[in-house]
């Protein structure tokens, strides 16, 4: 200790102090912009069932867009007629995906991007199936319900 | 080169004024068989002022909230007097800068005018040409129509691939976790202050370098070069400079006019991509090559592995003057070239096949 002491002289010594107190400075003035430049997290109502559409609405072998909270979902009809739902944001990069009546499944415009009625990826660069909702029909309307 | 600026002594009381027109007086091009691409750097910087006037212009119309943003373009092209060739002057310009850069930054690579002492005169450039490349990207958003949506939310969801701080950067990015509103106002706070600042910032260092070490003359060249007597910047090579500008000029006006660029639909966060969706053509060798990196590579996800290797490669070119510590001829510098025509090779073949292919297989 006495030894760090005796090596340690007074101009070096104000050196540390100076560089320590403008470090901290930098740091202080640096944080909460950062802190700033970073958006609050904005809090989501939890949302786990949404009407995605009304029977009849649909025809067999077509499908459309419906939201889910703030993110888009697609209700399909399938050609056999039965009622399927799954995010609609494509697992590579993010678009929005649509169903193709000639293909007969999904599809992603962006970098063409296939799955098939299970929501499995089946062709092009996504590396996971689109996730899935449980559909139920009540009355009129087609609910998604997202499965927990 | 005795000027009226130069004559007055009010001005020579107050700034070096001679010794500036000493310089510049001294300045001369090397004339060889390569000289033409001596003109490609002002072209950018041509280009670059462009962008700058007419994007001041925009300013004063247009309004960056997703509910206003797209009308207020519709406004400027529909309704205030030739605001539809402002922000076509503005679009077309934005493509003819790139592209010259692009043209610039090759043709300095082939000539290996980055050899010592051009290094940073070499970074900067390359970083320059980065933030041109961020303006076209942050700048395509703000008309906030479909297109520009979803290239946004591909392009931003490309950096969260990032290791460990991808997240934040998406967040920092997008202003929160989805391409709203915010996403709009942030790019545009980058594109109208952030990337100005620095771009001026890197332009000022980058041509007072040009201005110090004065023209590369590429290696085989040298014999010829000192043959020829070099020309007088001032101010036979400045005039040619200015023809060139002035065809820059017409070119610019003749396709903002003849091509005015389109709006499209406004954008709708519940609409699926359109068919036939691409980017920029500057950035469509990479989307192609997106298309083909399969979805998995061993346990890896493909577009993870695609993306860092663009990334790597991005970090490679700004280093080249670094990594070519023989660029005279023969020797390690050979690779460099033919490092250099591949990449060439590979954004032309890659371009090529995003128009050619069809949209849908």
């Amino acid at each position: 200790m006495s030894d760090f002491f005796s090596r340690l002289s007074r101009r070096s010594f104000l050196d540390y102090l100076l560089g320590g107190g403008l470090a901290a400075l930098a740091g202080a003035v640096l944080f909460p912009v950062l802190k700033y430049i970073m958006p609050p997290a904005i809090p989501q109502a939890v949302q786990n069932d949404v009407v995605a559409g009304k029977v009849g609405e649909l025809a067999p072998n077509s499908g459309k867009v419906f939201r889910f909270g703030n993110k888009p979902g697609l209700l399909v009809r399938t050609p056999a007629g039965d009622y399927r739902a799954f995010s609609a944001v494509c697992t590579h990069l993010q678009c929005t995906v649509q169903y193709r009546d000639d293909f007969k499944h999904i599809w992603c415009a962006c970098h063409n991007g296939h799955f098939d009625l299970t929501g499995r990826n089946i062709a092009g660069p996504p590396p996971r199936p689109l996730e899935e909702y449980r559909v139920e029909i009540r009355g009129e309307d087609v609910f998604a319900i997202r499965q927990s | 080169m005795s000027t009226i600026v130069a004559k007055s002594s009010f001005w020579r009381e107050r700034f070096p004024v001679d010794a500036v027109v000493h310089f510049f007086a001294r300045k001369t091009v090397p004339l060889h068989r390569h000289t033409i691409w001596y003109y490609l750097g002002g072209m950018t910087l041509f280009f670059f002022l462009i962008q700058v006037g007419t994007g001041v212009l925009l300013l004063l119309y247009y309004r960056p909230t997703a509910e206003a943003a797209f009308e207020s373009v519709q406004f400027i092209m529909t309704k205030v007097q030739f605001g539809w060739l402002i922000r076509s002057l503005h679009s077309w310009s934005a493509n003819l800068m790139v592209a010259a850069a692009m043209i610039h930054m090759f043709s300095v690579f082939f000539l290996k005018a980055y050899r010592k002492p051009r290094e940073i005169t070499w970074v900067s450039g390359v970083l320059l040409f980065f933030l041109a490349l961020a303006f076209g990207f942050t700048g395509y958003l703000l008309p906030w129509n479909t297109l520009a949506y979803f290239a946004t939310r591909v392009g931003t969801e490309i950096v969260s691939v990032v290791p460990v701080i991808g997240h934040e950067l998406l967040l920092f990015l997008r202003g929160g976790e989805d391409v709203t509103g915010a996403t709009l106002t942030r790019l545009f706070g980058f594109h109208v202050a952030v990337l100005p600042m620095l771009t001026t910032t890197l332009l000022v260092l980058h041509l007072l370098l040009v201005q110090v070490q004065g023209m590369s003359v590429p290696p085989g060249e040298e014999a010829r070069a000192v043959q020829r007597k070099p020309m007088p910047f001032f101010p036979y090579f400045l005039m040619r400079d200015l023809v060139g500008w002035l065809v820059a000029l017409g070119m610019l006006a003749a396709l903002a006019a003849l091509f005015p660029w389109e709006l499209g639909e406004k954008a709708d966060p519940f609409a699926p991509a359109p068919p036939g969706i691409k980017p920029e053509w500057y950035f469509l060798f990479m989307f192609q090559t997106l298309k083909y990196v399969p979805a998995k590579i061993l346990f890896l996800d493909g577009e993870v592995l695609g993306i860092l290797a663009f990334g790597l490669v991005g970090v490679f070119w700004l280093l080249v003057p670094f990594l070519d510590r023989h660029p005279e001829a023969g020797g390690r510098t050979r690779w460099f070239t033919v490092f250099g025509w591949l990449a060439l090779a590979f954004i032309v073949v890659m371009s090529l096949l995003a128009y050619v292919v069809p949209q849908t297989f």
